[in-house]
């Protein structure tokens, strides 16, 4: 398909010094305007007035819609999970530890990051590209205009919303990816369900479930205001839109992993170790 | 008939005022050394080709944005100065009405109507009442229950000019409100804004690229004990005029300033193209 392109004349060649200081400053600029807006938005997500209804709303776009796909790929992921580890198990004589690992990989790791990693895709686009069009057709200047903050309304609840439905849906990416191992791993290693079960369960620590409750709180704070943030400051028309969705969902899957790592770094050495 | 304004004067003072403002983003200047005043009652028309900064000029008068230099003072109020909170809730004495409408694509007529109304948690059948009648306002009334994908652009103007309305606020912005639109939708928005304007003295900035927005304001005016539109005319008591001036912006500056009859007799070559 033919795409539409600009005849505007290049820009004039800018020296090498000015190039750098804008390479350097534009990345120094959005990160102070992000964290502005993660500071603004918890201050105001603390003091009224609180949008309860578009939290409920949210809580309902985010979550209840992403249902299905969290609770299909979280089986999969727990089945593949064991389907590929099994052989190693039934070396080592001790085929039921592998209970004991897909558990503690799921609660711990697998189950937070898989479910963040959904959500920043279906979500964390979809806020991008919902206050990205409200910004290119002058809604968000509308609400301004009349008198209402865009941080209250449309920020904070799906900050709240998310904070509130991700740990729930890490639950049950746990609960089916369990459920998808232990299908897998009755079939493959013969293993009963009380021994699975029973083994999934004392495997767990509480520093595991503490690991496994912190990180879907940081994730939904990121993946949020990520997306809110590009969406809140994009520009140049329908384009400008595409550009934010895929900007918050880089942003957010690379923010996710790398915090992902330090923050589970942090969380092994004091509640773990 | 003289046009009397209803609205909150402060006596002697403008409504309107702009003191040397100056805006640009990152390298480009888009407004340089802007002043000028509007008074309580009058319709002040920013004309000016796409692109010349009206739009830009309206969000400073809105507060929406903040000059990189000189003061914009609204109501006695200096805006430069505010703070966004305090802003927000000054705001709700300003109407708006954005050049495609800028309504909310997920809430019907009604609830984008009295959007205001909800966050200053008004009573639900006082809420009806008043968006009904901004509606009637408009002729728009049938649109009630109606999502804005479901509504024409002209439609969608009069729904914006309603939702604008709903508080009687004593100032009114209008960005091109008549773009895109054709000749007798655009008469159609031109009669409201001179309803308005001559029924409840609102003040008020029109941004647009067309001459016969300033003229259709200009030469007519509205005569609510009649209910009828009709042209402006002298007699023994005097002129019986619209209180209606131009302003003109090119290069960033001000161009031309003044009332509609000194445009129509100005020789200057950038003017007449307007004219032609």
């Amino acid at each position: 398909m033919a795409t539409l392109t600009s005849n505007t004349p290049a820009r004039s060649k800018l020296s090498p010094l000015s190039l750098l200081n804008r390479a350097l400053k534009q990345p120094i600029q959005a990160l102070q305007e992000y964290s502005v807006l993660v500071g603004d938005s918890i201050v105001k997500a603390c003091s009224p007035p609180i949008y309860f209804s578009d939290v409920l709303e949210q809580m309902d776009v985010i979550g209840v819609g992403s249902l299905p796909i969290i609770v299909l790929t979280g089986f999969f992921i727990g089945g593949v999970m064991v389907q590929n580890t099994a052989a190693q198990f039934q070396q080592f004589g001790s085929p039921a530890l592998i209970a004991n690992v897909t558990s503690i990989a799921l609660i711990r790791e697998l189950g937070p990051f898989i479910a963040a990693l959904l959500i920043t895709g279906r979500n964390g686009s979809g806020i991008a590209s919902e206050l990205g069009s409200m910004v290119v057709t002058e809604q968000v200047d509308a609400m301004r205009a009349l008198g209402t903050d865009p941080i209250r309304k449309l920020v904070v609840p799906r900050v709240l919303a998310t904070l509130i439905v991700l740990p729930l849906l890490t639950a049950v990416t746990d609960l089916v990816g369990l459920i998808g191992g232990y299908i897998v791993a009755s079939y493959q290693l013969s293993i009963t369900g009380v021994e699975f079960w029973n083994r999934a369960i004392t495997a767990l620590a509480s520093g595991d479930l503490i690991q496994g409750i912190v990180k879907p709180l940081v994730f939904a704070i990121i993946i949020s205001t990520i997306g809110c943030f590009y969406g809140l400051r994009t520009h140049g028309g329908t384009q400008g839109v595409g550009r934010a969705t895929t900007s918050a969902v880089v942003a957010g899957s690379i923010t996710v992993i790398v915090v992902d790592f330090f923050l589970g770094k942090l969380l092994l050495y004091y509640f773990v170790s | 008939m003289a046009i009397r304004p209803n609205n909150e004067i402060v006596p002697g003072e403008p409504l309107i005022r702009f003191e040397n403002v100056s805006i640009g983003f990152g390298e480009t200047e888009v407004l340089r050394d802007i002043s000028f005043e509007v008074e309580a009652g009058e319709t002040k028309i920013v004309l000016g080709e796409s692109g010349s900064g009206k739009t830009v000029l309206l969000k400073l008068a809105a507060g929406l944005l903040r000059p990189s230099s000189g003061r914009v003072i609204i109501m006695g109020r200096n805006l430069t100065e505010m703070k966004e909170v305090a802003l927000l809730d000054f705001r709700r004495r300003i109407g708006f009405v954005f050049q495609e409408g800028a309504l909310f694509d997920s809430l019907n007529v009604a609830d984008n109507v009295s959007f205001r109304l909800r966050e200053e948690s008004k009573n639900v059948r006082e809420m009806e009442t008043r968006v009904r009648e901004s509606l009637r306002f408009v002729e728009m009334e049938h649109a009630y229950g109606k999502f804005p994908a479901e509504l024409s652009g002209g439609m969608r103007r009069r729904v914006s000019i309603a939702r604008a309305l709903i508080d009687q606020p004593p100032i009114v912005y209008y960005d091109s409100p008549t773009a895109g639109l054709d000749p007798v939708t655009s008469q159609t928005i031109i009669t409201l804004i001179l309803r308005l304007r001559d029924s409840q003295g609102v003040t008020s900035l029109l941004a647009t690229h067309r001459l016969q927005d300033a003229f259709g304001l200009a030469n007519f005016v509205f005569e609510p004990k009649n209910n009828r539109v009709v042209p402006v005319w002298e007699d023994g008591d005097g002129r019986h005029f619209a209180l209606t001036k131009v302003l003109v912006i090119r290069d960033c500056e001000i161009y031309f300033q003044g009332e509609t009859t000194e445009l129509l007799k100005s020789e200057d070559p950038y003017l007449r193209q307007f004219l032609a």
